[in-house]
């Protein structure tokens, strides 16, 4: 070994470290930045030492890849507004993925193709190699299938049809199979390629029958897969430094899956083969619904001026309406008027894992008054009135009473349990799961319809001249 | 690939593994967003990877490898660092109190 390699191998170590510490750092705000700065230093010796690589013969095209990468990914990253976060994740994980594959694809064509010694593409090599590329296709395609439904060129309901479900899983048997056919003869060119088009066709199968209000978990499984896929790279070129970063990206991925799942109760099966919301037909208690109360914005100023307590509860539809800069004016007037205002976020509202937060702190509304669902339900029978803004599953009490509605046991917010609860919706349609709402039934709730941000601008106003 | 450095492979990853699930559960719903944007940059080091394919190595080096690692490299490229500044831009935006 000369001091290269040792260099080399020393930066990929390093690197490795300082991920760890990095991830680290996000389990609290205060030590996030650091924690991330850390990572961004540990990536460039990474990046520095690949560069020392005495095996590159001619860096042209490395540089022009640098180049193009840092101007998209820079611009990407300045210019992405934070409602757009989901889409942007989508589109990085069909990314991260892509590279998986195509290092994958590149590495099998060489050996294929006499550019490198053949009698390297063994069968631990060949399923290495195989597990990549079909897990970086399938979840390039989802992933892409993910973004369009996000920024909605793809119709977010679920397309289902008959016998999608046989059809899917005849099509990932038949994948697999080619798989580990490849396994035992490497050398099979025509069954690689085929396994390949069926993977990326099958990514798009997989995601296409899934509704947008699953997305939160379809984010972290894809996340999950982009980093298992990149692992496999790892395993591919025996690089430790990529099959390090890319385990923690898959496990990261994995973690959140399971706690998205958990929110809406449900199992991971279930959510992917599930096609939830499509045609269920939908079992409601009868005889309890009622009439829907619509109230006027001035009693909602008044109930709210002179409140003690207010908690909002924010939902995908604060997104839509891009209303997260007014909400926190709202509130801002209510607490200089002495109210105490928390906000509370169920893990699954949104389309991502967090996206309410991000949202909201991007509107300056400080960590602090963020409550989590087992924090804040304690407090909604002491709240005087709770403002539901755009959220609807995560709220329904079928959840909690009614053990034949779909989303029975999904743990939900109680805003029922407050004094009061005004709730802002667009219209008087359904929510995306297309299920009845009788929290919008309830005596104890007003419905205020309209645009999320107009409604609560025009609060702002009707609450200073109270 | 000998079966030796498969194996010291598979050790790496499953401490890898363990250890990813010790740190991540400790992170907090709040920093879930971020979370998912800094792994996805840290996952784009496969460009190390995608770097030695775009340039080429060995004595005998395919066309087809390098535009396929080229590629590879914009994707990569494009996630490490869109991944990371919108990860800080997040960050910064948390605070305590106005």
């Amino acid at each position: 070994m000369n001091l290269q390699i040792y260099f080399i191998e020393f930066s990929y170590l390093l690197a490795s470290v300082l991920f760890i510490l990095g991830l680290k750092g996000l389990s609290h705000p205060e030590t996030a930045k650091r924690g991330m700065h850390l990572a961004e230093f540990g990536m460039m010796m990474a990046i520095i030492g690949t560069l020392m690589h005495f095996e590159i013969v001619s860096y042209t095209w490395i540089i022009v890849g640098l180049l193009v990468g840092s101007t998209l990914g820079l611009a990407m990253g300045v210019w992405v507004p934070m409602t757009a976060m989901p889409q942007r994740t989508a589109l990085s994980h069909a990314f991260g993925a892509f590279a998986a594959a195509l290092v994958g694809i590149a590495e099998y064509y060489s050996y294929t193709h006499g550019f490198k010694p053949l009698a390297e593409l063994g069968h631990v090599k060949m399923g290495a190699m195989g597990f990549e590329i079909m897990l970086g296709s399938l979840t390039t395609t989802g992933s892409l299938i993910a973004f369009g439904k996000l920024q909605g060129i793809v119709p977010g309901k679920p397309l289902v049809y008959r016998g999608q479900n046989i059809f899917n899983m005849t099509l990932l048997a038949v994948t697999i199979g080619l798989f580990i056919y490849l396994i035992f003869v490497p050398t099979a060119v025509i069954p690689f390629y085929v396994m390949l088009t069926l993977a990326f066709l099958f990514g798009i199968l997989l995601v296409l029958p899934i509704g947008s209000a699953d997305m939160p978990v379809v984010m972290s499984l894809l996340n999950s897969y982009a980093g298992l896929a990149s692992a496999a790279t790892g395993f591919v070129l025996n690089n430790k430094v990529l099959i390090i970063a890319g385990t923690l990206d898959g496990f990261s991925g994995f973690i959140l899956s399971i706690l998205m799942c958990r929110a809406m109760n449900r199992s991971i099966t279930n959510v992917l083969f599930g096609a939830f919301g499509s045609a269920a037909p939908v079992v409601g208690i009868e005889g309890q619904q009622g009439e829907m109360r619509e109230v006027s914005l001035d009693d909602i100023a008044v109930q709210l001026a002179y409140a003690n307590k207010v908690v909002f509860v924010p939902g995908y539809g604060l997104a839509t309406a891009q209303a997260q800069h007014a909400v926190r004016e709202l509130a801002s007037v209510l607490e200089r008027r002495g109210v105490t205002v928390k906000y509370g976020i169920h893990p699954v509202a949104g389309r991502m894992p967090g996206h309410m937060n991000v949202l909201l702190a991007e509107a300056n509304v400080p960590y602090s008054q963020l409550y989590e669902l087992e924090q804040i339900n304690p407090e909604f029978p002491t709240t005087d009135v709770a403002m539901v803004i755009g959220a609807n599953d995560v709220v329904n009490p079928d959840a909690r009473d009614n053990p034949n509605s779909p989303i029975a046991g999904m743990p939900i917010l109680e805003v029922d349990h407050a004094k009061s609860v005004v709730v802002l919706k667009r219209g008087q349609g359904k929510g995306f799961s297309g299920l009845e709402n009788p929290l919008f039934f309830k005596p104890v709730t007003g419905m205020l319809y309209g645009d999320a941000k107009d409604t609560l601008t025009k609060l702002v106003g009707a609450v200073q001249h109270v | 690939m000998s079966s030796e450095s498969m194996i010291a492979a598979i050790y790496v990853f499953a401490l890898a593994a363990f250890l990813g699930y010790q740190v991540i559960s400790r992170v907090p719903p709040l920093l879930h967003t971020p979370l998912m944007s800094a792994t996805n940059a840290i996952s784009g080091i496969s460009l190390v990877g995608s770097i030695v394919i775009a340039g080429g190595t060995g004595p005998h080096h395919s066309k087809v490898a390098m535009v396929l690692g080229f590629i590879a490299v914009v994707c990569s490229t494009t996630n490490v660092v869109g991944g990371f500044v919108i990860t800080d831009r997040m960050l910064r935006m948390f605070k305590r109190k106005k």
